[in-house]
Formats: structure tokens, C-alpha cells, sequence
């Protein structure tokens, strides 16, 4: 790639490597108050299973393993995939960067889908909290309250996965018909960067909400 | 900044594959108020993965890692603070 080429840097960067760090540790500012933003959530969490944990681990048995595992294996592969439609934006090979970040929207789509049909299984369950949540459990009380957590931590998180597909699939159609991220592709490592904490929270959310307690 | 081999790519994610199902494989044996530990230690090694290799981290100067520090370390003092009064509360 010849510099001449090159994205033009702004006028207060001295080159585009510091304008690339520069961009790039904004993003981090950002994911650090995702960060805390879920930690809030993860901190009640784990507040109520100290105070509750009979209650959290007979919920967490109420779970569907079968649908959060494959999810997990759904999001790691798609995260994957982001890394390498990373590498083909910094090669600018862009068919091959349209098609890994198609592939990688595809996954996050089939993500949102599985988790549709545990949530319509959950639902038709009775393990939504509300007036018509029942439980079998020594402790209803707290284990909805252990469904309220999981209801609110992985809708939030569902919707971080929404806002991901729908850009990483816009930045596919750019790259396909605009050619937008050739010797610029400062913004698909960015994206990528969103994509992979998204992932990392998830990695957090399936012990702590589907393996509380599946040995007894 | 140096950028990740595919090789590096491909490991990364088998590697968290690997821990996937270790982590599911752990969670039917009967280790006490160790499965939590151990589970969290999985999670804490992909998460690890994940930031190194996959976000560039391990490739990057040495203030990029300041900035991704702050955001856990912030987030450790929210836990530590606020776990220092739930977990020692003698009712």
C-alpha cells in the first residue's frame, strides 16, 4: 500500500499511526463505561446470589443449557470470524472483508434467534417474572428474582448484539459497494473491538446464569 | 503496530472452543463451592484471550493498556466496596 494512498490525517495528529492510537483508546474509553455499565448489573447479581444462593442455584437448574451453550459456541465463532474480517480490512481485501463481516452479522443473527426461542420457551414456561411467573421451587420469591437479573442482563446484552449486526452488516455493504475502508480501516478494527466486549460479556453471563449449580 | 498471524487468529478460537466445553464439562462434577472458582477462572481466561489476541491488546504501547486497565479497575473498586459490606454483614 503506497502512503500517498493513504487515509489523510487530521491536522492534529502528527501521523496516522497516532491518529489510529488515538481512535483507538477512544474506543476503549467507551467499552470502559460499558464496562461499568454492566457491571452494575453483574454486581447486583452478585449481591442477591450471597444473600440468596439456595434460591439462585435452583433457578439457574430452570435454565436451558442446551440453548445458552450453543449460543456461546455461536458468539466465540462469530468473534473469531471478526478478527480475520479485521486482518482482511488491514490487507484491504475487501470481497473477503464483505464476506467475513457478512458471515460474522449472520452468526450474531442466529444468536438473537436462539435466544428468541428460549425466551418464547421461558415465557411459555411461566418463567417470566410478572403476575403469571410460577416456579417449583423452595423459594419462588427470590428464584423470580433470579429470573428478573437473567431477563434484564441478557435483554440488555441481546440488545448490544442487535446494535452489532446491524452495523457490521452496514459495514459489509460499504465495503462491498463504497470501497469505504480501503488503506482506512481504523473503523472495522473499532467495530471489531465493540463486537469481541459484547462477546466478552456473554463469556461471563452463561456460567453465571446456566451452571450455578448442574451437579446435584 | 504489529497485527496477529492467522495461525495466532485460528489458535485464539479453538483455544476458547476448548475452554467452552471445559467449562460446561466442570459444571456436572461435584466440586463444592469450587465449581464457582473455577467457572469464573474459564471466564477470566477466555475474557484474557479475547482482549489480547483478538482486540490487539498484547500488540498494542503500553498506554493503550492503561486505558483498558481503568475501565477494570474501576470496575474492581465498585465490586470490592460494595461486596465489603454484603459479604460481611452478620445478618
Amino acid at each position: 500500500m503506497s502512503e500517498a494512498a493513504a487515509h489523510p490525517v487530521e491536522h492534529q495528529f502528527d501521523d496516522a499511526e497516532q491518529q489510529r492510537e488515538a481512535a483507538t483508546m477512544g474506543m476503549w474509553l467507551f467499552i470502559a463505561t460499558e464496562i461499568l455499565f454492566f457491571g452494575g448489573m453483574f454486581l447486583g447479581y452478585t449481591a442477591y446470589r450471597h444473600s440468596y444462593p439456595q434460591a439462585f442455584a435452583e433457578a439457574s437448574r430452570h435454565t436451558l443449557i442446551a440453548f445458552g451453550g450453543t449460543n456461546t459456541a455461536v458468539l466465540l465463532i462469530s468473534s473469531s470470524v471478526m478478527a480475520f474480517a479485521v486482518r482482511a480490512a488491514k490487507n484491504n481485501r475487501r470481497g473477503l472483508l464483505g464476506l467475513l463481516l457478512l458471515l460474522t452479522a449472520s452468526l450474531g443473527a442466529l444468536f438473537l434467534v436462539i435466544k428468541g426461542f428460549e425466551y418464547a420457551r421461558e415465557i411459555h414456561e411461566g418463567l417470566l417474572p410478572g403476575r403469571a411467573f410460577h416456579i417449583d421451587a423452595a423459594d419462588p420469591q427470590h428464584a423470580e428474582m433470579f429470573f428478573y437479573i437473567y431477563w434484564l442482563m441478557t435483554a440488555v446484552h441481546a440488545f448490544h448484539v442487535t446494535i452489532g449486526v446491524i452495523l457490521i452488516g452496514f459495514f459489509a455493504l460499504r465495503a462491498w459497494f463504497r470501497n469505504a475502508f480501503k488503506n482506512h480501516d481504523t473503523p472495522v478494527e473499532l467495530l471489531g473491538l465493540y463486537w469481541h466486549f459484547v462477546d466478552i460479556v456473554w463469556v461471563f453471563l452463561f456460567p453465571l446464569i446456566y451452571m450455578i449449580d448442574r451437579h446435584s | 503496530m504489529n497485527s496477529p498471524s492467522a495461525r495466532a487468529y485460528t489458535f485464539t478460537g479453538l483455544a476458547l472452543l476448548a475452554l467452552l466445553a471445559l467449562t460446561i464439562g466442570v459444571a456436572y462434577v461435584d466440586l463444592g463451592p469450587l465449581n464457582t472458582a473455577v467457572a469464573m477462572a474459564i471466564s477470566l481466561a477466555k475474557g484474557a484471550l479475547i482482549i489480547l489476541f483478538f482486540m490487539h491488546v498484547r500488540y498494542s504501547r503500553p498506554i493503550l493498556w492503561l486505558f483498558v486497565g481503568a475501565g477494570f479497575f474501576w470496575l474492581g473498586i465498585m465490586f470490592v466496596l460494595a461486596l465489603s459490606d454484603y459479604m460481611t454483614r452478620g445478618w
